[in-house]
């Protein structure tokens, strides 16, 4: 529920057809081309998050366009077709739709599974493809399940974050501990093959016990995914409020390192193997294809306010606010806020970044000189790992990976 | 107002018996500028529409800091209210006000006969002003006591009356009252300097011998050299000789300033005026020398010419190395205005290219970096202030040490650092800290001597290094700011002084290299270990951070190694963003200097080097 931060980049207009330019397409049919599909809505809004949300159901927008709960996947559906016409005649299959917020589930299944829908109307899902929502431990239920699964979803994300109280507290989390847990067995018993749990280390008040009880719960549920993530205390957020005025301590670096450390053990004992730096699965199968799309370089077109696309090198991403966003699809127009068509530089840059973070890591071909000189140097300091990087790859140790910032400043150059 | 005087004597035809040369000696604040200001109108010279307050400082740097630094002489003719149309020439000299100049306080003072003691009837007399009389009564300059800014609700201007009048031997009574500000006696002032102040002696028909007290830079008209003339004439076009140099000059013009630069004929016995050769720097027309003409000139020097002697050395780096060329050229321009100034390039391993700068005192240090900054538009880093060494080593080799990086390895026998001798002045009631103070920075007393009931002179030894360090600012602390200072050098001194390095992972950084006396170099290596750990950021590795003396470690932290710095989400709408963190970071990379294997962030120099305990000098800046 937390897949989008809330500022944008700076960048060039987008034309108001949405058109790309000619070279964005060329060699398309190589690359596998994914949707995300974004929901700003949310019953509350949780303490640290950062992200394109809202809590009202109804915003207007310019010219008094309503953007409301109730409407929203038919405006959602407008920008699937806007997609179709600037993709022109590319004939890819859609490989992975990812439904992420926001709250998706507080949309009626319904909702999620027309915008689903359409998309197969307009481009096609590939036969494999995989079909992810977040969710809401507290806003589904076996009904809710049943109707997604039979929709055509496949895989689900549920936000668990800790099995302790006090600690979903901070967070402002509302459902009780316990429920992410039956939430894994509901969506198994409705036919889901593939379940994620998310988990947040690091909060205000965490012990290193409590973080060991929420990996142990989330593995006791059986999902064949975890993502964890240190808690990032975002400027302009209640949290970050609460720790200026002291009321919450600040977590230093070295405790997010020890978790991290706790996390990847436990997890890799349990079967689960790291394939990126926040995100461990117990087979290949397993994995996030979707959030595999955007680590290679994939083609990807985010609908919804704010989402982010990437199509060969032309990224670009549409108006925050639901309102506008809503008023730009009335009015034919692309809701698209700016784009940056990458130089060869910026996606050399991007791939190191990105494909660092994989377990099958960055090819050293990537680098320059003075990039594979501080790669031998993160060699040596134990930063990458020996076998792999004879075989020409930049491949990050455990240790590596909690740097993995300060390996790729010195690899890029 | 009275009428501006007629039948005004022209320059080289003025009768020495009309002349009156007199200076302003006077505190910072005190109202010396003000004062000069009411005279100018007083006296006609500067039409009241062009009026502006501090009129003669002429720099912005002055005008903002109110201080003077280069002086100038200005010549008022004043008809004595009493004798109307016997108008006399008075030539004020303005001098320097603060302790780095003495030298050159000394010429302005030498140049004349009677000077004004002026002094803010709300805060009595202070150190500088006191040293200034001293150096006044050593001349036998005859002095005229008044009290400023008697206007001033503060005021209270029988005490000080009292305390002038015990310093100068008169009746508390000659004590003039005035305010600069409103103009209040100051017309009985100008009278009294008439009266008072002895008319120039000299010999009319003698060999030509001026002196000079003071040499500006002026970008249009090259080196303008302001002299008195003591014997015989000097006339415009004439060949003269610099007598220290044997150089020798066309003058190319000769005049006075009233206020602004007037040709002349000439200037005769007594006069004093400016001369203009066409040279482009003023160390080829120094502060002191005597100027006779090439024919038939002088034989025999006028006394006291001294060169100037850097008291206090400073590294001046760029904070982008880029800037050096521009750097060296500020400088050199900066020298053909002050011949004090002297630098040498000098190289360090942590700051990069740069030069070692010597200095006659900290306020000369403020000066000269803040004019690089603001008028040439350079960013600096500059080393905490150091003195000069002479280290003489067991096999009787000497070395003179001015970057503390230099000191010397091996078997030394003995380290001289120079001496002051301080003067204090302060309410009694701080008599204690001011001891205390002084004790702690290794000085000696030398006296003490009540100037009124409640106000007391200090005198003592204090070794320069301890002044040049934070000095000032504790003793304004430590006397809610009722304290002054002034200092002369008187010499040197043994000491058992050390070098204390600072290693990072075990390499040593220049810059912060540091010579103190052996019982404060822990204190020193604690506090400067402890401030590094907190502005060098985590780094991939552990980085202990020691202080030592030679070989052996005095203080030591370690800098834990970073073991987290990784992002934890990394998604779609992710990416432009943490591409765009990275060339933030890139960039940010760039500006941290390595010293050895370890990144230090230039802040950390700049904090370390500029802060109050690393060589503050009591201004407080950045």
């Amino acid at each position: 529920m937390e897949r989008m931060p809330s500022a944008l980049p700076d960048g060039e207009p987008v034309p108001d057809d949405g058109a790309l330019p000619a070279h964005a397409l060329t060699g398309a049919a190589d690359r596998p081309l994914g949707f995300y599909l974004h929901v700003p809505y949310c019953a509350t809004r949780c303490g640290y998050c950062d992200f394109n949300t809202y809590t009202a159901t109804e915003l207007r927008g310019t010219g008094g366009v309503l953007a409301s709960r109730e409407n929203y996947a038919e405006t959602l559906i407008d920008e699937i077709r806007l997609a179709r016409k600037v993709l022109g005649d590319d004939p890819r299959p859609v490989r992975t739709v990812f439904v992420g917020g926001g709250t998706p589930t507080l949309l009626p299944a319904g909702d999620l599974v027309r915008m689903l829908g359409a998309i197969r109307d307009e481009f096609g899902l590939a036969d494999d493809a995989e079909v992810t929502t977040e969710a809401n431990p507290e806003s589904v239920d076996p009904a809710y399940l049943d109707a997604l699964r039979a929709g055509g979803f496949n895989r689900i994300s549920f936000g668990m974050q800790s099995a302790r109280q006090h600690v979903l507290r901070v967070l402002d989390r509302t459902h009780t501990p316990g429920r992410p847990e039956r939430c894994v067995a509901e969506a198994r018993s409705a036919g889901f093959e593939h379940v994620n749990l998310d988990l947040i280390y690091g909060t205000p008040g965490e012990s290193d016990d409590d973080w060991r009880a929420s990996l142990d719960a989330a593995i006791g549920a059986g999902p064949d995914h975890v993502s964890a993530y240190a808690l990032i205390v975002e400027e302009g957020t209640q949290l970050a409020r609460r720790i200026r005025r002291g009321e919450v301590p600040m977590t230093d670096d070295d405790v997010h390192a020890d978790r991290y450390l706790i996390a990847d053990e436990t997890l890799s004992a349990a079967g689960y193997s790291w394939y990126e730096v926040s995100n461990w699965a117990t087979s290949a199968a397993g994995r996030c294809l979707h959030n595999e799309l955007y680590w290679r370089g994939a083609d990807w077109w985010g609908a919804g306010p704010g989402a982010h696309s990437h199509v060969g090198g032309v990224r670009w991403w549409n108006v925050k606010h639901p309102g506008a966003y809503a008023a730009a699809l009335a009015a034919g127009r692309s809701p698209g806020a700016g784009r940056e068509v990458l130089a060869e530089e910026d996606r050399r840059v991007e791939r190191i970044l990105l494909e660092l973070r994989l377990r099958e890591g960055c090819p050293l071909s990537l680098l320059r000189d003075e990039g594979l000189k501080a790669s031998r140097r993160a060699l040596e300091e134990g930063l990458l790992e020996g076998e792999p990087y004879e075989e020409g790859k930049a491949v990050l140790t455990l240790r590596g990976r909690l740097l993995a910032d300060a390996v790729v400043r010195d690899l890029v150059d | 107002m009275p009428a501006i005087p007629s039948h005004v004597p022209e320059p080289s035809r003025t009768d020495p018996a009309l002349i009156r040369n007199f200076c302003i000696i006077a505190h910072i604040d005190h109202g010396k500028s003000t004062l000069a200001d009411r005279m100018l109108q007083l006296t006609g010279v500067v039409e009241q529409r062009q009026m502006r307050a501090q009129y003669l400082d002429r720099m912005d740097i002055e005008r903002e800091r109110g201080i003077t630094i280069k002086s100038q002489a200005v010549r008022l003719p004043w008809a004595p209210t009493q004798e109307p149309g016997n108008t006399h020439i008075l030539n004020m000299i303005d001098t320097p006000g603060h302790v780095d100049f003495t030298y050159e306080v000394s010429r302005s003072l030498a140049a004349c006969e009677g000077t004004v003691l002026l002094v803010d009837a709300a805060q009595g007399i202070e150190a500088q002003t006191l040293a200034n009389l001293y150096l006044a009564m050593e001349n036998d300059l005859t002095i005229i006591p008044v009290l400023n800014k008697i206007d001033l609700p503060a005021a209270q201007p029988e005490k000080f009356a009292e305390e002038l009048a015990n310093l100068v031997g008169c009746d508390p009574d000659d004590v003039l009252k005035v305010s600069a500000k409103t103009g209040l006696g100051v017309e009985a002032l100008l009278d009294k300097v008439v009266a008072e102040i002895p008319a120039p002696v000299g010999i009319k028909d003698a060999p030509a011998r001026a002196m000079i007290f003071d040499s500006v830079y002026d970008s249009y008209r090259g080196v303008v050299t302001y002299v008195r003339v003591v014997d015989g004439q000097l006339n415009k076009r004439e060949r003269i000789r610099m007598m220290s140099t044997g150089a020798t000059h066309e003058l190319l013009e000769i005049g006075t300033n009233s206020p602004e630069m007037l040709g002349a004929d000439g200037l005769g016995v007594g006069e004093v005026g400016y001369l203009i050769t066409g040279v482009k720097d003023v160390r080829q027309s120094k502060v002191g020398d005597t100027i006779t003409s090439l024919s038939k000139g002088a034989t025999e020097p006028l006394g006291g010419y001294k060169d100037p002697k850097p008291m206090v050395f400073s590294g001046l780096y760029p904070l982008d190395g880029s800037d050096y060329p521009e750097l060296r050229d500020a400088l050199d321009k900066l020298q053909l205005n002050d011949a004090a100034l002297v630098y040498e390039p000098e190289t360090s391993a942590a700051l990069g290219f740069g030069f070692r700068v010597g200095f006659l005192g900290l306020l000369h240090l403020d000066v000269v970096r803040e004019r690089l900054e603001r008028e040439f538009g350079l960013d600096l880093i500059a080393t905490a202030p150091n003195v000069v060494y002479r280290v003489v080593m067991e096999d009787d080799t000497e070395h003179t040490v001015t970057n503390p990086s230099e000191f010397p390895e091996g078997k030394i026998n003995e380290v001289y650092e120079p001496v002051v001798r301080a003067t204090i002045l302060a309410p009694s009631e701080f008599i204690g800290s001011i001891m205390e103070l002084c004790q702690t920075r290794r000085g000696t007393l030398l006296g003490m001597d009540y100037l009124s009931e409640d106000r007391v002179e200090i005198r003592y030894t204090l070794p320069l290094a301890e002044i040049v360090f934070d000095f000032f600012d504790q003793l304004k602390s430590k006397t809610r700011g009722y304290a002054s200072l002034d200092y002369e050098p008187t010499g040197e001194q043994t000491s058992s002084l050390v070098k204390v390095d600072i290693l990072l992972h075990g390499d040593k950084v220049d810059a912060f290299s540091a010579i103190t006396h052996r019982d404060q170099a822990y204190a020193y290596g604690v506090r400067l270990v402890a401030k590094l750990k907190e502005l060098i950021p985590r780094q991939a590795f552990e980085v202990p951070v020691q202080a030592a003396i030679g070989s052996r470690v005095i203080a030591r932290e370690t800098i834990r190694a970073i073991r987290k710095d990784v992002l934890a989400k990394c998604y779609g709408g992710d990416i432009s963003r943490k591409r765009k963190l990275l060339e933030k970071q890139k960039e940010g990379k760039k500006r941290m200097k390595m010293v050895g294997s370890v990144e230090v962030p230039q802040e950390a120099f700049i904090a370390v080097l500029s802060s109050d305990d690393g060589g503050g000098s009591g201004k407080g800046k950045k």
